[in-house]
C-alpha cells in the first residue's frame, strides 16, 4: 500500500511510455538524441521502458571505440539509466540473434523478448516513440 | 481528441514537416485539439525564418508560422537540439554570445520536458518522421 507522502509525489497522471531504439548509434544522432529524451524524460516519473531492436542493438554493444570517428562514445550512459529508475529495458530476440550478439555483449542486463512478446508489449503503452 | 505533434526531420530534405502541416490542418478542421507541436532532431530547422526557397516553392517555416497565428498554436523547438544545429531566440543568442538569432514568428524555444508533457497531457501523440 502506498504511504501518504508518496501519494503526495505523483502530480498528474503517470503514463506508459516506450522508447524504441532502431538504429546504430553512430551514423545519424538519433540514438543519442534519444538517450537526451530518455534522461530528461526520468525526471517526470513516467512508466518508462526501452527496446532495442534492429540496428539498435548495437546501442548497448560492449566495448564501444569511437576514437578512429572523432565521436563521443555514449554507451556508458546507459549503465547510468539504472539510477534514473528506468530499468525496463528489452531486445528484441530476431534482432540480437541475426548480428550474432547475444545478452552477454551488452553493457546493461536486459530482457530477451521475441517479436510477438514485443508486439503485446507495445500494445500495453499509451506514448511510443520510435528513434 | 487531444493531440500533439512530433516532426523528427528537417524541411524540404524529408516530407515530414510537409505532412505534419497537412495533418494538423485536417485534424483542428474536423474539430480537433492541438496541445503542442515539439520539433526535435533535424526538425528544428522547420523553425528558422533565415531559409529563402525557391519562388516556386513553399515555404514551409512561414506555412507553420499562419498556422500557428490562425489557431493559437504552441510551436515548441527543442533547446538541445537547437543549440547544436544554430537555431537561435534573442534570449539564446545574448547568452551564447553570437551576434544574431534567426527563430521564426510563432516559434519558441524550450526543454524536452515540453515533449514528454505532451505525451501525458494528449489523447495521441502523433510522430512524423522516419
Amino acid at each position: 500500500m502506498a504511504e501518504p507522502w508518496e501519494d503526495d509525489e505523483l502530480d498528474g497522471p503517470v503514463r506508459k511510455f516506450m522508447y524504441v531504439n532502431r538504429r546504430a548509434p553512430y551514423g545519424t544522432i538519433y540514438a543519442l538524441e534519444s538517450l537526451e529524451v530518455v534522461l530528461i524524460a526520468a525526471a517526470f516519473e513516467q512508466d518508462v521502458t526501452l527496446v532495442f531492436m534492429d540496428d539498435g542493438v548495437y546501442q548497448i554493444k560492449k566495448e564501444q571505440n569511437t576514437d578512429a570517428i572523432g565521436v563521443k562514445n555514449f554507451s556508458p550512459t546507459y549503465r547510468a539509466l539504472e539510477g534514473y529508475d528506468v530499468e525496463k529495458l528489452y531486445v528484441e530476440k530476431e534482432s540480437l540473434e541475426s548480428r550474432g550478439l547475444t545478452t552477454d555483449d551488452l553493457v546493461v542486463p536486459v530482457q530477451v523478448v521475441n517479436k510477438d512478446q514485443l508486439a503485446e508489449l507495445m500494445e500495453e503503452q499509451e506514448v511510443i516513440l520510435s528513434f | 481528441m487531444k493531440l500533439s505533434i512530433l516532426v523528427n526531420e528537417g524541411p524540404y530534405q524529408h516530407q515530414s514537416a510537409d505532412t505534419a502541416i497537412q495533418f494538423t490542418k485536417a485534424a483542428l478542421e474536423k474539430g480537433h485539439e492541438i496541445f503542442r507541436v515539439f520539433f526535435y532532431h533535424d526538425g528544428v530547422n522547420n523553425g528558422t525564418r533565415f531559409a529563402v526557397p525557391p519562388q516556386d516553392d513553399r515555404n514551409i517555416t512561414e506555412q507553420w508560422t499562419e498556422l500557428a497565428r490562425e489557431n493559437d498554436l504552441d510551436l515548441v523547438i527543442c533547446i538541445a537540439a537547437a543549440q547544436r544545429r544554430g537555431i537561435l531566440d534573442e534570449n539564446e543568442a545574448k547568452r551564447q554570445g553570437k551576434d544574431g538569432n534567426n527563430i521564426a514568428d510563432g516559434f519558441r524555444i524550450s526543454g524536452l520536458g515540453q515533449l514528454i508533457e505532451a505525451g501525458i497531457q494528449s489523447d495521441r501523440l502523433v510522430i512524423f518522421g522516419d
